[in-house]
């Protein structure tokens, strides 16, 4: 059983739940357990093409799935997976 | 969607150092709290480093494992990550376009304009179902 966190702007969509739990062997499994137990995140978890979108990443542990398998990275049981958006801005002038 | 912000004074005390220790480069880091009937009272900051490659008088990035932390320590404390604080150095607390492009719904936005040797204002933003920021009520706290 592999446990999500969820990251806090994505609960509204969760019924404010932190955590997802889904017995899946793979990262796309769980994404795809997690986006039909709440439809309301699918759009924001997958671009039209049904990819990832850009500025949404997915570690396992402490790791990027983009240095693992991606999507197809294998879930041992009690794996943490954490969704992680971009975090980033600054003023209005060019550098 | 009219939450009122109330802070611990650590956490504000925090951020106004923060932003000052950074000038003239921004800051950034997260704000820790409970949901409450009034709205959001803020008892923790954690700063943390700049990532943005480049310059970073006018820009900021977090670390994705910076964020990664942030989220265990919220579950592991029973608090909420509430939103993300960060300077604008010689700037209004105003979200720029670049504030705007990456936020996220939910959080709330803390921006600290900073001039050298003072923090001149801090105002909130939060953004709503249409996409725009608004701003957030901040009760400022006294010196504890």
């Amino acid at each position: 059983m592999a446990n999500l966190i969820i990251p806090t702007p994505l609960r509204k969509f969760t019924g404010g739940a932190a955590t997802f739990n889904a017995d899946t062997p793979t990262v796309a499994g769980l994404l795809q357990a997690l986006a039909e137990a709440h439809p309301g995140l699918q759009p924001h978890l997958y671009d039209a093409d049904g990819a990832l979108r850009h500025f949404i990443r997915v570690y396992v542990g402490d790791e990027d799935i983009e240095a693992l398998d991606g999507v197809a990275t294998a879930l041992a049981p009690n794996t943490e997976v954490s969704i992680i958006p971009a975090i980033a801005g600054g003023t209005s002038d060019p550098s | 969607m009219n939450d009122v912000l109330t802070f611990e004074f650590e956490p504000w005390k925090v951020v106004e150092a923060e932003a000052l220790r950074a000038f003239p480069n921004e800051c950034c880091g997260f704000l820790f709290g409970q949901m409450t009937e009034q709205g959001r009272h803020f008892t923790e900051a954690m700063p943390v480093e700049n990532a943005q490659t480049g310059d970073q008088r006018r820009r900021f990035a977090i670390d994705q494992r910076d964020y990664l932390r942030a989220e265990r320590h919220a579950l592991a404390s029973g608090t909420t990550l509430l939103g993300i604080y960060h300077s604008h150095p010689r700037h209004p607390a105003v979200p720029s376009i670049h504030d705007l492009r990456v936020a996220l719904p939910f959080f709330s936005y803390l921006i600290a304009s900073t001039y050298p040797g003072r923090v001149e204002r801090v105002r909130s933003w939060q953004l709503n179902e249409a996409g725009r920021f608004f701003e957030e009520p901040l009760h400022i706290p006294s010196h504890g």
